[in-house]
């Protein structure tokens, strides 16, 4: 499955989809992008007079590519129906944050994935900076399957 | 012998993935993981893979299906263990 197709099958739209693009996929780990652009409304109360990117922010998107992006790739592999209903949910988050992220930057997103088992995809992820700085690194897991009409 | 050996062991593995609200004393056979127990469907998997490597056995998604008490599970282990 190409990058395009994987991320038309995001079920996310503006203002909570935190993919712009993915430059790496294969079934052991996914690599993109995104530009956190300067008019996004959290900007206005994170934090009052000083816009930062938040950190759920930040681990919204690492998980949005590194692991629903990963998981969609890795359900495309295996002979499971395709419909349309992807089915998605976090299940843990384990983050450590090192620098801020502030308004117009762009930040690069790769994943490791450590198991992907009945539906669980549990992942390394990392982000870094535009100057290749480590901005935060941890684990998520997350369920993620689709479902059959009405279940 | 053997049977009561899988259920404290089980026991066992599952004790980490309860909630606060559930104790380890609140298992018993009849034990439906996810109704009774309050386990989420992301932690079964776990306790699906710790099972696994315990018992040193793989389990398949038709097991994972079949897997909603913990009578269910002493009777996957010991399915696979005999079929080892």
């Amino acid at each position: 499955m190409d990058v395009i197709k994987i991320i038309e099958k995001l079920p996310y739209a503006k203002p909570f989809l935190f993919v712009d693009n993915l430059s790496h996929i294969d079934s052991s780990g996914a690599a993109g992008s995104f530009c956190f652009q300067k008019d996004l409304d959290f900007y206005e109360g994170h934090f009052k007079q000083l816009p930062v990117t938040p950190g759920v922010i930040l681990t919204e998107c690492c998980a949005q590519i590194g692991l629903v992006c990963l998981g969609i790739f890795l359900l495309s592999e295996t002979l499971e129906t395709k419909t349309n209903d992807l089915a998605v949910a976090f299940s843990s988050s384990q983050m450590e944050f090192y620098l801020p992220v502030y308004p117009g930057e762009t930040v690069y997103v790769s994943s490791e994935k450590l198991y992907f088992r009945f539906n669980k995809l549990k992942c390394k992820v990392k982000m870094h900076n535009a100057a290749r700085e480590l901005v935060c690194k941890g684990e998520l897991a997350g369920m993620i399957k689709y479902s059959t009409h009405g279940a | 012998m053997k049977e009561e050996n899988y259920y404290q062991q089980l026991k066992g593995i599952v004790k980490p993935y309860l909630p606060e609200d559930v104790t380890v004393d609140d298992i018993s056979p009849d034990s439906h993981f996810i109704n009774e127990l309050n386990i989420n469907s992301a932690n079964l998997v776990d306790i699906v893979l710790d099972v696994e490597d315990a018992f040193e056995i793989t389990l398949e998604n038709d097991d994972m299906d079949q897997m909603q008490t913990v009578n269910d599970a002493m009777a996957i282990i010991d399915k696979k263990r005999r079929s080892k």
